[in-house]
This record gives C-alpha cells, structure tokens and sequence, in this order.
C-alpha cells in the first residue's frame, strides 16, 4: 500500500510539472495535434487520478494490504489511523469534490454565458442560407458559438469583406470543424482542469496549449477543401487587422509555419497514441494491481 | 412564418430606431405586414423585457416599451466577448478574429512571402 502510495505520489508530481513542460516545448505536437491532444487529455487525467490516488492509498495503508481490502476494513474500523492518514483521506475526499464541483461549475457558468451570448447574436444578426449569422460588424471575425444540441457559426461582414472567396471557404470549413469535432467539450474540460487548480502554472498552460491545439486540428480540416498558401492567408488576414488583446501573435504565426511541415509519421504517432494509453494506465494499474494479485493469489 | 428569434430582432430593430418609447399597438402597426397578433407582439416584448433588451414603463395605459440599451452597445457587448476582452470566453471558441498589432502584422507577412 505505502509503496502504491508513494508511487502515485511520485506520477502525481511528474505529470504536474516536467511532464506537460516537456510537452509545451516539443515541436512534434503541431504536426500531429490530434494525437497530442489526446496526449494532453490523458496526463490531465492520469494526473487527477494518481493525485487523488496517492492521497487514498496513504490514507487506508492501516486499514489492509491492498485497496479492496483496506476499503472493507475502513468500513469495519479495522485498524488504527494515524491523524496524517485522517488528513490524507479528507485531502482525497476534497480535492474529488473540488474538481467534480469546478467541473459542474464550469459547464454551469459558460452555458449561461452562452446563452447571454446567443440572444446577443440573434438579435444583431441576420440569417444567412447555411444557417449561419452575419453580423454587420466591421472587425472581421468569425466564431464558432458551441451549443449542447445546435451550434451556431457567426460571420461578421468586416470578414466577408476582407477575404477572397477561398480564404473565405477556408474559414467556414474552419469553423465547421469545431462544430463537427465538438471541440467545446475538450476546451471545457481543460478550462474547468484550470478553475479548478488556478496555482499550478501547468493548467493554464495546458488550456493554452489544447486551445491552440484545436485550432490548428480545424486548420487540418480546411485545408482539405482550400491549398494552403489560401488558409495561410486567411489566417493571417484576418489575424492582422484590428487591435486587440488576447490571442499572442505567436500562436498565429505557429499556426502557419506548421502547415510548411510534414505531419507526424504514422508509426510515431501509434507510438504516442500507445504512450497515452499507458499513461491512464500507470495509475490504476498502481491502485488496483495488488488487490487483482491478491484475489487470484 | 419568423421564428420568434426573428420577431425579437424585428421588435428591437424598430425600438432602437424610434427616438420615443412605443405602446404594442405601434409595434403593430409598424409591422403590419406580418399580421401579428397584439398578444403575440406582447409575448416577444416580455420575453425581451425578461432577458434586459427592452425596458417597460408602467405609468400610462397601454404599457410603452423602449430598448434597454442601443444597438451600438451591444455590439460593443458582443464583440468584446468575441476578441477576448472579456475576462473568461468560455463561450465563445473564436479564433479566426482581428486582434494584432501593426508590428506583429508585419512578421505575419514576412513569414507568408
């Protein structure tokens, strides 16, 4: 158990610090940025898991041997705790709870915020054929306004004025990749990953990180219907004009200097598909491995 | 037949153009060729007063009506969520939005020749 513990333990500080730095300073994730989105959903979640993991081993080490039996006997009051295994249980019992509640929260907030934003929208917007809205806005801008059943495509005529018709398509298909590929869900997840833990520098990474990630996924898919000299432009265009706060210039020009390299080779990406695979499997493998040991011993 | 999102844009269009608050009945009138009925110009009119679009003054019979607040300020409202002034855009996924300096503009130019 304490072994399990202090192992967890030692997974929950890697994969909060020199982990995701690792990760923020490669350069292979802008060349294959599905699978290391996917990289950066599984420390995010094997990092929760080994942090709450670690605390609740610690804290039923004198109820039994293993996981399944110190439960039981924690049921039973098997066992005298020491005042740090209380405090380590409260810590496990409260961090799930913090995160479970920031997730709720999260999902509460940017819903309403939302749907403040779609009255906005319907009333400053008119219809166009697609079902997309035009607003008569001169910023060139085009967003994508994720909802639970039906998501909304905004144009604004600054863009439609600005762009040629191709740099135009290369927006749409832009943006309806967010649509298609529900890329709300992953953002919310890490936004909520980053309410939750707003001290660790690494969530707020993170969160940049995946933003920029999908971003560069929906590029992937407009460049199937325009060349990319056409989405360069079109990035750029629009990324030029106006003056504004939050999006840094780099993330732009990162996300045209990628579409100059090759993507990932196959084989490399499996191998981090399968990296992220282990990963989640470390820590339930270190929490349930003994108790699977000890029923089949 | 609009949808009710349309009719909202239609009733406020009118109220943000008129200088003076508008009873239902002057809803009505001004958008006689959809044939509305009164209760349903009055339904929409709640819904936007509920929502803070539109304000209601009670002191005379009927009700007059006026917008909350002109349409450049909720365009101002919404852009700002949509460029990121807004302290957390959790709702908006926006990307393809103007929002770099001159000097930054430039690099992005060099990089694209």
């Amino acid at each position: 158990m304490l072994a399990a513990s202090i192992a967890l333990a030692v997974l929950a500080v890697l994969l909060a610090w020199p982990v995701p730095i690792a990760l923020g300073r490669a350069t292979w994730p802008h060349r294959a940025p599905a699978v290391a989105l996917a990289l950066w959903q599984s420390i995010a979640l094997a990092g929760g898991l080994s942090m709450i993991g670690a605390l609740l081993t610690f804290g039923l080490s004198p109820f039994g041997h293993d996981i399944v039996d110190a439960a039981i006997g924690f049921t039973q009051l098997d066992g005298i705790a020491a005042p740090w295994h209380v405090l380590a249980l409260c810590a496990a019992l409260l961090l799930t709870v913090h995160l479970l509640f920031n997730l709720v929260a999260t999902v509460v907030r940017s819903e309403r915020q939302r749907r403040r934003h779609a009255q906005l929208v319907t009333l400053l917007s008119s219809p166009l054929e697609s079902g997309a809205r035009l607003i008569d806005s001169p910023t060139p801008v085009a967003y994508c306004l994720p909802g639970p059943f039906s998501s909304v495509t905004v144009y604004s005529a600054g863009l439609v004025e600005l762009l040629s018709p191709g740099e135009l398509e290369a927006v749409v298909e832009h943006e309806k990749a967010h649509v298609l590929q529900r890329h709300d869900v992953v953002l919310i997840a890490f936004r909520a990953w980053y309410a939750s833990l707003p001290w660790f520098p690494i969530a707020y990474r993170a969160q940049r990180e995946v933003g920029l990630l999908i971003e560069m996924l929906a590029d992937d898919r407009a460049r199937r219907s325009v060349d990319t000299g056409t989405l360069a432009r079109a990035i750029a265009a629009v990324g030029a004009t106006g003056a504004g706060e939050s999006t840094s210039p780099a993330e732009l020009s990162d996300r045209i200097r990628r579409l100059e390299l090759q993507p990932l080779p196959l084989a490399r990406e499996a191998l981090v598909i399968g990296g992220a695979a282990a990963l989640l499997g470390v820590p339930t493998v270190l929490l349930f491995a003994p108790a699977l040991l000890a029923a089949l011993g | 037949m609009a949808t009710l999102g349309e009719l909202e844009r239609s009733i406020m269009e009118i109220l943000w153009a008129s200088a003076d608050s508008l009873s239902a009945y002057d809803l009505q009138e001004r958008l006689s060729d959809r044939k509305l009925a009164a209760t349903t110009i009055l339904t929409v009119l709640s819904r936007l007063e509920n929502k803070g679009f539109v304000a209601r003054s009670r002191d005379a019979r009927p009700h007059r009506y006026t917008a909350a607040a002109t349409r450049e300020d909720h365009m101002a409202e919404l852009m700002h969520e949509v460029l990121g002034g807004a302290t957390d855009r959790m709702a908006v996924l926006e990307r393809f939005v103007g929002q770099v300096s001159p000097a930054e503009a430039e690099t992005l130019r060099r990089l694209l020749s």
